[in-house]
């Protein structure tokens, strides 16, 4: 009898707890279908801004796992595989000008996992976004953040030195106020360029759709602007969120309220901004030049950072759209979208509260009502 | 066109893998080496002993006797004799006495043959108390899983009516298809056995719910239905785990939220499993008391896929070798669905009451995952058909605060695994609220 049970025990090892079917994603899953997820918008920034945007990306990613390293051997639990590291690595790289002195990513990153990450419990206990957290501890500490780090991408002709070395959004917004005119057209007139490509595609629209667009929207999705090395394409961006859709690794509650949102409140109250009024502002041209669609479908969608029910989700979401707006339009800075996040991740337990529904048979019936 | 229901919130769509074993029909089993009966088939307390080692003994025969309300008989699967009395371990890792019953050699030669069909019965001659009596004696309990003494369920409690009789054929976990082949090839005595509850409870509304996975199950119900008129509601339901359990069918088809701590008769409904209602025919159309049911043979590591009808107390080994033993290297043997079943370490564990099926996985199936920080992703809160928040409850169990656990609804729990299931983090979600529930009630 002892034989037997031990002959089995040899024989089907596996003893566990039900369930024994799970389902494919795992951790590991997520972390990597994220970052690969992220490769076409990767490189699409090295191609327009050049080989020194790949040190800048690959600096962020070892630093980060760096960090993660060092807090595996001081708390002797290996984590470095999981690719969560390596996620917030590259997403902080995602977020930094492409001609940034090297060692700012690389204090960005040890920010981000010792500080945000690793002294909050590590992976999924951190209350704050740590890539975005890491993005804004270094944008507060070094002027160069916003400053001459920025670069003319490669397929864009070229135009004038005080144009070239900023951001669309942040010319708009620190010479553009009361022009009245729209966004682009105030850009073109400042001396800012647009590729044939554009030109192209801008005329097919507006003489098949008879519409009246300046140029600019359409190397603007297609990221044929300056900005962040990660930032700029919105339409590889897209790309990637529809791949991680489709995964179902994010839902789509958080993208489609933030960006809905945000394009509303542009539309509504941006024009105060230039001085055309309410309902005239350039949503389109606030969605594709800054970073909305790497914060509305990686940044925000963050697991540990966001609610965890769908309606708090789509109040996330919509709160998300309108202190991005606000900040932009309103507030001091010409981004938004980190600073929203990270405003809206501490309200983050108040919405699950709210937004938690009873248990099942806890909801009263009709006759313990009266 | 009818139609489809599912119940609200919750539950998770695990790959059916019901293609295995669902085109099989029921194939009979006739075991010939020592049949070991456990006392403890079911819910409640085990049936008290009544014979000793030597006696000769018949098939139908009271070996165990109910002992209390919540408990059931047992019957002897066979005409022999007792040869040994000794405590096993069951298929869920508990310990029971079992009786070990060595057949008679002619008994077993005619098994095959046996038919004896009572179609003298009358059941507008009986008084459904005496139904219900009979349903007791037989020692017949819920087939699904539960293994809840079916008397219980249908002697309802003075001033409470019976207003929906509500039939589960949803079968909900993956593998299983043993209630599946019953409604093919049994729907008319189902329904027979139908008739007899409608006797007994005599509701307002019959329903039958079927997944819809199970087309051809609710094609044949149908038919049947409008032949017999007996009037029932076939409803087709979504496919969704776990639609089988009570809470959750009822609210498929009922709409309500069966309250916590209540019982389904609180809101007047009474839920049986199909094959329990097929045990019911068979007690009074076929004088059989409850000592077999259907068991599907299954999983991606058996040569042939089968449903068999076997008595109780034959061993697992003896079906796993009936249906072709294993192709590939098994990692997992699980008595029951792959939702909810147990591992077992032994397969000379016996075919009981409540068995539905064995699955034999192998690593393809069975995949190791590498258990991580929890990553506050919601999945599970998404997924819990109770509406709990099972990593919240998991922290609490964790650091071992049981008290406040309960107060979260611990109890509501019922080990469904859909949270388990759609852990990316792997955290062992189900049995921290087993050992959390054990705790808890201490």
């Amino acid at each position: 009898m002892e034989k037997k049970s031990s002959e089995s025990l040899e024989k089907y090892p596996v003893i566990e707890v039900s369930p024994h079917l799970k389902a494919t994603s795992t951790t590991f899953t997520i972390m990597w279908a994220v970052s690969i997820s992220l490769i076409p918008a990767a490189l699409w920034g090295v191609i327009s801004f050049g080989w020194y945007s790949l040190v800048v990306l690959l600096a962020s990613i070892i630093s980060a796992v760096a960090a993660e390293g060092l807090v595996n051997w001081g708390t002797k639990r290996l984590t470095i595989h999981d690719g969560s590291a390596f996620l917030t690595g590259l997403l902080i790289g995602f977020n930094m000008p492409p001609e940034i002195p090297i060692y700012i990513p690389v204090i960005g990153s040890f920010f981000a996992i010792l500080v945000v990450k690793a002294a909050f419990g590590g992976l999924g206990s951190n209350w704050m976004n740590p890539a975005l957290a890491g993005r804004v501890f270094v944008f507060f500490s070094f002027n160069q953040m916003g400053g001459s780090c920025w670069k003319k991408p490669r397929f864009l002709p070229e135009m004038v030195d005080s144009i070239s070395s900023a951001t669309p959004l942040s010319v708009v917004k620190s010479q553009g106020a009361e022009c009245g005119i729209n966004s682009f057209e105030f850009l073109k007139q400042m001396g800012y360029s647009h590729s044939a490509f554009d030109a192209k595609l801008t005329d097919f629209f507006n003489s098949s759709f008879g519409l009246t667009l300046p140029n600019g929207y359409f190397d603007a999705f297609v990221g044929n602007i300056p900005g962040c090395i990660g930032e700029v394409s919105a339409l590889l961006l897209i790309l990637g969120g529809i791949f991680l859709l489709a995964k179902k690794i994010i839902t789509w509650h958080i993208p489609v309220a933030y960006i809905v949102s945000f394009l509303l409140f542009s539309w509504i109250f941006g024009g105060l901004q230039t001085g055309s009024g309410y309902f005239s502002g350039d949503a389109f041209f606030h969605l594709f030049t800054g970073g909305v669609i790497l914060a509305a479908f990686y940044m925000a969608t963050d697991m540990a950072t966001s609610p965890v029910y769908p309606k708090g989700l789509i109040i996330y979401g919509v709160l998300l759209g309108f202190f991005t707006f606000f900040i932009r339009v309103f507030g001091s800075f010409p981004e938004g979208a980190s600073l929203a996040i990270l405003f809206m991740n501490m309200f983050v337990p108040m919405i699950n509260k709210l937004t938690k529904s009873k248990p099942f048979g806890y909801v009263k019936t009709k006759k313990e009502a009266k | 066109m009818i139609k489809v229901k599912s119940f609200g919130r919750g539950g998770v769509h695990p790959s059916g893998y019901k293609k295995l074993a669902n085109s099989k029909s029921i194939k009979r089993l006739v075991y010939s080496g020592n049949y070991i009966v456990p006392m403890s088939q079911h819910l409640g307390a085990p049936a008290q002993c009544l014979v000793s080692v030597g006696d000769e003994i018949k098939e139908y025969q009271l070996i165990g006797e109910a002992a209390g309300f919540i408990s059931a008989n047992v019957h002897s699967p066979v005409t022999g004799k007792v040869v040994g009395l000794r405590q096993i371990s069951l298929p869920n890792g508990a310990v029971s006495n079992a009786v070990e019953i060595e057949p008679d050699k002619d008994f077993i030669d005619n098994m095959s043959s046996q038919q004896n069909d009572n179609s003298d019965f009358n059941l507008d001659e009986m008084p459904s108390e005496i139904l219900i009596e009979k349903i007791k004696a037989a020692g017949i309990v819920g087939m699904g899983g539960a293994t809840f003494p079916a008397n219980v369920k249908l002697s309802v409690p003075k001033g409470k009516n019976c207003t929906d009789l509500i039939i589960n054929g949803v079968e909900c976990e993956p593998f299983l298809c043993a209630d599946h082949r019953l409604m093919l090839e049994k729907g008319d005595q189902i329904f027979k056995g139908i008739e007899i509850l409608k006797k007994i409870l005599n509701p307002d509304n019959i329903s039958i719910g079927i997944e819809n996975n199970k087309k051809d199950a609710i094609a044949n119900f149908i038919n049947i239905n409008a032949e017999k008129g007996v009037g029932c509601n076939i409803q087709p339901l979504k496919v969704k785990y776990p639609q089988g359990d009570e809470k959750q069918l009822i609210k498929a088809i009922m709409g309500k939220e069966l309250p916590s701590g209540a019982l389904p008769i609180d809101l007047g409904a009474v839920v049986l499993n199909v094959s329990t209602v097929h045990a019911i025919y068979d007690l009074f159309y076929n004088g059989k008391a409850l000592v077999e049911r259907v068991v599907t043979v299954t999983g991606d590591a058996i040569a042939n896929p089968s449903n068999f009808l076997v008595r109780v107390g034959v061993p697992y080994s003896f079906l796993i070798e009936q249906a072709g033993g294993f192709v590939d290297e098994v990692k997992k043997i699980v008595s029951g669905g792959p939702m909810m079943g147990f591992a077992v370490l032994d397969t000379s564990v016996p075919i009981t009451k409540g068995s539905g099926g064995i699955l034999c996985l192998s690593k393809s199936i069975v995949r190791d995952k590498h258990t991580t920080n929890c990553l506050s992703c919601g999945r599970c809160l998404n997924a819990c058909p109770m509406g709990l928040s099972p990593a919240m409850l998991y922290k609490l169990i964790d650091s071992g605060k049981y008290g406040p656990a309960m107060k979260m609804g611990l109890m509501d729990c019922k080990e469904c695994g859909c949270c388990s299931y759609v852990c990316p983090a792997a955290i062992p979600l189900v049995q921290g609220f087993k050992l959390g529930k054990r705790m808890g009630r201490k």
